[in-house]
């Protein structure tokens, strides 16, 4: 059975559970990388550009934690998910446009490489293409790409659900392929905070310094903008200006949006990543937007030198103003 | 109207015509200094990049002298500078300024509402349709012209005998350019500067070396973004071609335009276009400048400018496959005159160590 490598970060945390399906409905073994590591961290500094965003660096580091352990790699190149914003441009930030050529470029003796080009907001038929491609790509038959298209995509809606009832995707995951983790509902929540931001930001524990387990350990509750449907994000859309052109930077704000307006979070936490082309307005838009809508805010950027205590520091300190707000208003 | 508009190399003397002779009050943007940036730097965003900072600056300088309009432009993405005017307007309403930032978008993404812009300032103005196409006429043919003799200046600059010649006439040459009213004064006014500039004493005897000027287009077409890099590669004794001026496109002799799409030259390297900005542009204008025998390459970028890094990861590859040296300049707020210039003259040392290198090896060598 040969072996495809999927790397753990960037849309592994939205996309996994359908990527995985439709590999492993197609005979073939997935292997991912564990959750980033110091190694894994260095690796990627090392060999990526050293202009490039963490979440870049740590792509390159999981591919070559992966390299020497698989057949393939999948390397998506992301374009379009959808036809959205003003223009119906939407896309992802340029990084992710070049990341197949990047990658192939930077590390050495890589497997083949799966590099299909993902641009779905073209039309519907677009989705069957890009599962086609890669069926020819690993001589699989039309009719073996289409069945494992379809149950890939019938997980990935489970998987969709799973995460609107308010799983984060780590667990979500988990629940979807039957693994045993610790259960952690029930417990008496004091706070509710909105985390917002990349999903490869904030689901990362090592890169952003553990923030959902401190938030936890807080006994605060966490939502994220993934755990928002589309429908109820989209309709954030009219209180821009202007939509922004990257798919997981609109969906951060929107949901930003939506959870400021609904009042149904004591405060926001954006995780962004040092130097990030796209947070440097996503930042300052949210920071003005919560200002004038008097929410709590607050901006943790990560790069390769965040450590926990930094975090927790500032975590700390955003909840003990979180709660002397709320005493005031009692 | 009081209307001002982004400031960026010498085109600031045609859009000021246009502005006036479209019958509102121009604010000249003065060109950016260390008060712009200071500004800039104050109000806009940590991790935007230069351009939004010097704009930032900019536009709080206008809006001080009085103005209230500021004309930009849009765009469709991915590269963030389609969305400056959001965000922008965002920070100037929280100053508590009252400018209006009106940005036109592309007409091929939104045409309905870039004519309704077009007509709103006409209207304003009191000028007819006619008019006002004479106008936009004139303008463009300034531009051009700028571009032109800004272009043979620094083709020049290398033989100058007496250092600073060349700067010092381009200034009247852009002199006679503004002053020019009509379509024909500015073909004269352009005729003139160009015959100005080649009366300049040279050593025609030199054999400079050649630099490809590449990258992001607000630091390439901005000397004081870029600290005048063609002015100081120039009296360094070095010929430059910048990839990008404001009227490239329209442009058949130019090396970038020679040779139709750049996007498919960079395709070997890099297999998606466009990815925003001059990204791609970047990969394949080093290319063709390999090509067309130049020594070298300076890719100039703002600080976390995203598709010049996607371009500054690929271009290493690029360049040891065609043999062309490439310096790649991350601009910020930080950048000094004295760090580029070291570098630029590292740089240039290299160059020529090169070309000697290469001349011992014979002459047939040096075809690319």
């Amino acid at each position: 059975m040969s072996k495809v490598g999927i790397p753990h970060t960037l849309a592994y945390f939205i996309y996994f559970p359908l990527w995985k399906t439709f590999f492993e409905e197609l005979g073939m073994e997935v292997v991912v990388s564990p959750p980033t590591t110091r190694a894994i961290l260095d690796w990627g500094v090392e060999t990526a550009v050293n202009d490039a965003c963490i979440p870049i660096k740590l792509y390159h580091g999981h591919v070559a934690f992966l390299r020497d352990k698989v057949d393939y790699i999948f390397i998506p190149r992301l374009v379009s998910v959808r036809k959205h914003g003003d223009f119906g441009t939407e896309t992802f930030c340029p990084k992710f446009l070049g990341l197949p050529d990047m990658v192939r470029l930077a590390v050495n003796d890589l497997p083949t490489m799966i590099d299909v080009r993902v641009d779905l907001k073209k039309g519907r038929s677009e989705l069957s293409n890009v599962a086609r491609h890669i069926g020819l790509q690993l001589g699989k038959s039309w009719k073996e790409v289409k069945r494992a298209q379809h149950k890939a995509l019938s997980v990935h809606s489970q998987y969709k659900k799973l995460l609107g009832q308010q799983i984060l995707p780590p667990r979500a995951m988990e629940i979807l392929f039957g693994e045993k983790g610790k259960e952690t509902m029930g417990e008496e929540q004091e706070l509710t905070i909105a985390v917002v931001g990349y999903p490869y930001a904030i689901y990362d524990h090592y890169i952003n310094g553990g923030l959902l387990d401190i938030l936890s350990r807080e006994k605060v509750g966490v939502l994220t903008q993934d755990m928002l449907s589309d429908r109820v994000l989209n309709r954030e859309a009219y209180k821009l200006p202007k939509s922004l052109f990257w798919y997981f930077s609109n969906r951060a704000v929107y949901g930003a949006l939506h959870f400021m307006d609904q009042q149904a979070v004591d405060g926001i936490i954006h995780v962004t990543a040092f130097a990030c082309g796209p947070d440097s307005i996503v930042d300052r838009l949210l920071e003005i937007e919560a200002r004038h809508r008097r929410m709590p805010y607050l901006s943790v950027v990560i790069d390769e030198h965040t450590g926990e205590a930094g975090v927790r520091t500032r975590v700390e300190a955003f909840m003990d103003m979180l709660r002397f707000r709320k005493e005031g208003q009692r | 109207m009081k209307i001002s508009f982004p400031h960026m190399g010498y085109s600031p003397i045609a859009f000021k015509w246009l502005i006036e002779n479209m019958g509102h009050e121009c604010i000249v943007p003065p060109e950016p200094s260390t008060k712009t940036l200071d500004l800039g730097v104050r109000y806009a965003p940590e991790f935007a990049c230069i351009p939004f900072k010097i704009l930032m600056g900019t536009y709080l300088e206008v809006a001080e002298q009085g103005a209230q309009v500021i004309i930009t432009s849009g765009g469709m993405g991915p590269c963030r500078a389609g969305l400056y005017w959001v965000m922008h307007q965002y920070i100037l309403d929280e100053l508590g300024k009252d400018v209006k930032v009106m940005a036109f978008e592309p007409p091929l993404c939104d045409l309905r509402d870039f004519r309704k812009k077009l007509r709103w300032i006409r209207k304003t103005g009191g000028l007819g349709v006619k008019e006002f196409i004479e106008v936009l006429k004139t303008t463009w043919e300034k531009v051009k012209a700028l571009d032109d003799v800004e272009m043979r200046s620094h083709e020049l600059r290398p033989y100058e005998i007496n250092r600073g010649d060349t700067t010092r006439t381009l200034w009247k040459a852009v002199d006679f350019i503004d002053a020019a009213n009509t379509v024909e004064e500015t073909v004269q006014a352009r005729r003139e500067g160009l015959q100005l500039l080649e009366q300049i004493p040279r050593d025609n005897g030199r054999n400079p070396l050649k630099i490809g000027i590449i990258g992001e287009i607000y630091v390439v077409l901005e000397p004081a973004a870029n600290h005048y890099i063609q002015v100081l590669l120039g009296e360094m004794g070095v010929q430059t071609d910048r990839s990008i001026y404001l009227t490239s496109y329209t442009r058949k002799n130019t090396i970038v335009n020679l040779e139709g799409d750049v996007f498919a030259v960079a395709q070997p390297f890099l297999g998606e276009a466009p990815i925003g900005g001059h990204g791609v542009n970047s990969i394949g204008e080093t290319i063709l400048y390999a090509r067309h025998g130049f020594d070298g390459v300076v890719q100039l970028a703002p600080f976390a400018c995203i598709p010049e890094i996607v371009a500054k990861s690929i271009l290493p590859s690029v360049s040891k496959e065609y043999g062309i040296p490439v310096l790649t300049l991350f601009i910020d707020e930080q950048t000094g005159k004295a760090g580029v210039q070291t570098r630029l003259e590292a740089f240039v040392d290299l160059l020529e160590k090169r070309r000697e290198a290469r001349l011992k090896q014979g002459p047939e060598r040096l075809v690319v």
